[in-house]
């Protein structure tokens, strides 16, 4: 389907300047990168932290329901 | 919400770059003098203009900071210029990797576009370790806000004292002596809006991750409590006000 397409369109010289313009690509790629690699990181994190304190807001109403109850006259 | 519309702007800006790589690779014409080498320059310039147009934009809501003392327009200044930061080390790469190509060395101190814009990039190299060095958060906060104004204006100055220099050494793309044909001119914009959408995606995360970070941190204190929360770390970065939200105006920081 996209043969033709490819065909028609103009090959690229990368026989000496090929290098430097990937390499200035790639450079953003790959910056690109890191920073996403950096914000999985931190996300990650977040989630654990979440995760912790959901177990935390679990288990504070079950405690309160083991706790034995203050005696009455009743 | 912070990560309100953050789907639709990623969606935009792989878009954009898809349309941006496919235009400077298979439309615009190769250049007379560079050839191929020419590619560069879509990426290389627009890295520069929109790191430099967000040091401004940084400046700008630093006003904003010192005007409402609202705490989330200093978060908001400190992301723009620390993205603008990455930006200008893209810039300064790319840049480098061109004059080793063009030139033949990796760098030209008789230049003035590429020494005046090192100079920019060292001088808001200070700018984290200045926020670092300051414990008080309202201290930290006003410092900012005052270095990011006054380096914010000395960009365009210096942009402009580059401009009116005698030496032309350095290619210029945009301007009165500009001779780009219609092809490579749209191009170049379509480049630079991709890279306006990368900064203002990117902008977006990094807001929206600090800001669920401070909320985490609030959670934390309220199930917690203060006493069992380890204290907060030295950090350059802004501390928000826990009821911080971007869905209320009222100023946080008005208080203190």
């Amino acid at each position: 389907m996209f043969a033709p397409v490819l065909a028609e369109l103009p090959a690229l010289p990368l026989h000496e300047a090929g290098k430097y313009v990937a390499g200035a690509y790639i450079v953003l790629f790959v910056l690109v990168l890191i920073y996403f690699a950096i914000m999985a990181i931190r996300l990650s994190r977040i989630e654990r932290e979440l995760g912790e304190l959901l177990e935390l807001a679990n288990q504070e109403p079950a405690e309160e329901d083991v706790a034995p109850r203050e005696p009455t006259l009743a | 919400m912070y990560g309100k519309g953050l789907r639709a702007l990623s969606i935009a800006t792989v878009a954009a770059f898809a349309v941006a790589f496919g235009l400077v690779f298979f439309y615009a014409p190769l250049d007379a003098e560079q050839g191929f080498l020419q590619k560069i320059f879509y990426l290389h310039v627009p890295l520069a203009i929109i790191a430099l147009c967000g040091f401004v934009i940084g400046g700008l809501l630093a006003i904003q900071h010192l005007r409402t003392r609202d705490s989330r327009w200093d978060m908001r200044s400190y992301v723009a210029i620390h993205m603008s930061l990455i930006f200008a080390v893209a810039t300064l790469i790319t840049g480098s990797i061109w004059a080793k190509g063009s030139w033949g060395h990796w760098w030209a101190w008789d230049e003035p576009t590429l020494v005046s814009f090192l100079i920019v990039f060292l001088l808001y190299a200070t700018y984290q370790p200045l926020r670092f060095a300051i414990e008080d958060p309202e201290r930290q906060s006003r410092y900012a806000s005052v270095f990011a104004i006054t380096a914010g204006a000395f960009v365009p100055m210096n942009f402009i004292a580059v401009r009116l220099s005698t030496a032309y050494l350095h290619p210029r793309v945009l301007g009165s002596t500009s001779n780009l044909p219609g092809s490579m001119g749209l191009t170049f914009v379509v480049c630079l809006i991709a890279m306006a959408l990368l900064y203002a995606t990117l902008y977006k995360y990094e807001l929206t991750a600090k800001h669920t970070r401070s909320q985490v941190r609030a959670l934390r204190r309220k199930l917690i409590g203060e006493t069992g929360m380890a204290p907060r770390p030295r950090s350059a970065a802004p501390t928000l006000h826990p009821t911080s939200t971007p869905a209320t105006s009222t100023a946080a920081g008005a208080s203190r």
